[in-house]
């Protein structure tokens, strides 16, 4: 447990020294400034498609850092250096997942105010927006760190992951917007199903994947 | 605490469907030392990686006992921190303090440069980090992957330092080199 622990610290401290928490956040409010240009100053219809706009945001600010989360640990004999102290590589895996989530997480849930606001919504969807990210964000971390494993040391390492991740995460964005509508119970369900899935079977497929890559 | 060991019985090794070696055999106990030497490709490092346990045996078995620490060419610290915490992060993994990091780096004669940030250091300086990383853990069976290179006559006087006493505190070394690294009365295991 000590292990885990210092090892969200290093991750987390490595991913703040790298890009900070500052990029997704700026990357996922440029979104939300660009949208309005985009399809004009229409205010029912920004409201309406906002919210998707948001998540697809989202997804794709969990999907920045995805050639940083393994690569240089592998690369550099870290990974194999945890291993020797008896550290399995699920242990591994669920740390970086963590630390990745921290690192993304809360403060695109910080970011949604302002950009909710950007983008017309109201109080309620602010509400079931925020309540859909603390819920399928971490879906989305678990799944950017397993692409990351099973991409790690490849070439064009950062687009295959995303050829990898997009299909995925699927389901993850259609639940989450799903969500944003009044009658949205159902959906968030079913995200939280989908979000769960991805975080209970990302810790072995990226065991796997890391230890594939030692061979 | 029970005594080091490290044994190969009839152990092969197979990369990427090539036979490096086979039928290797060989037990070290508390004090011993074994010299790893061949060729390029030979397998040395792979040799060692099977006994940290890294890489799986294609035949024979491996038994060791106490704890492994491994120094091979990747310096496995984090290039933008100083020296210093770079090591504390892997002493506090073994349950190491700070004290035995400074102990470490001033062992190696690097002991100045532990405010400076690992991307900062030459090879040499690079080469001698990655050995106090070993010498910190405390692990008794040190996997030491051509421990001499880059590094000057000094930095050489003080790892076969280094490695006497490990061996005198019931300690085992292995090394994997081309050049003379201080190690005597070692098994030589010589790989075609």
């Amino acid at each position: 447990m000590t292990a885990f622990l210092s090892l969200v610290r290093r991750d987390l401290a490595l991913s703040l020294k790298a890009s900070g928490a500052v990029l997704p956040v700026v990357f996922f409010l440029l979104v939300a400034t660009l949208f309005p240009f985009a399809v004009g100053p229409d205010a029912p219809l920004l409201a309406r498609t906002g919210g998707g706009v948001l998540w697809m945001a989202a997804l794709l600010a969990a999907l920045l850092p995805v050639d940083r989360l393994i690569e240089p640990d592998r690369a550099s004999g870290v990974l194999d250096q945890l291993s020797l102290r008896g550290i399995s590589d699920e242990v591994i895996a669920m740390a970086k997942i963590a630390a990745h989530w921290l690192g993304f997480g809360p403060p695109l849930m910080l970011a949604a105010v302002p950009a909710s606001a950007l983008l017309r919504m109201d109080g309620a969807a602010l509400g079931r927006l925020e309540l859909g990210l603390a819920i399928g964000t971490p879906g989305l971390a678990a799944l950017a760190v397993t692409t990351s494993a099973l991409t790690a040391g490849l070439r064009g390492a950062g687009a295959l992951a995303g050829l990898l991740m997009l299909p995925l995460s699927v389901p993850v964005l259609i639940f989450g917007a799903g969500a944003l509508s009044e009658s949205g119970v159902g959906a968030l369900k079913l995200l939280a199903a989908a979000s769960l899935l991805l975080v209970a079977g990302a810790p072995f497929a990226t065991g796997a994947a890391i230890r594939a890559a030692r061979e | 605490m029970t005594p080091a060991r490290l044994a190969f019985d009839r152990v092969a090794c197979l990369r990427g469907g090539r036979l490096l070696f086979e039928e290797i055999g060989f037990s070290l106990g508390a004090g011993d030392a074994a010299l790893v030497t061949g060729p390029n490709g030979a397998g040395k490092s792979s040799l060692l990686r099977m006994a940290a346990g890294l890489l799986d045996p294609a035949a024979g078995t491996i038994d060791r006992q106490g704890g492994i620490a491994l120094s091979d060419e990747n310096a496995a610290l984090d290039a933008h921190r100083p020296l210093g915490d770079a090591l504390a992060f892997w002493a506090g993994l073994d349950g190491r303090g700070r004290s035995d990091v400074m102990a470490a780096l001033d062992r190696m004669g690097i002991a100045h440069l532990d405010r400076v940030p690992v991307r900062m250091l030459s090879t040499g300086q690079r080469k001698r980090a990655t050995l106090a990383r070993v010498l910190a853990s405390g692990a008794a069976v040190w996997l030491l992957d051509e421990p001499g290179n880059g590094m000057d006559a000094g930095a050489l006087d003080r790892l076969a330092d280094a490695m006497a006493t490990h061996r005198a505190n019931g300690g085992i070394v292995v090394a994997a080199t081309h050049q003379p690294v201080g190690l005597d009365r070692a098994t030589v295991i010589e790989l075609a």
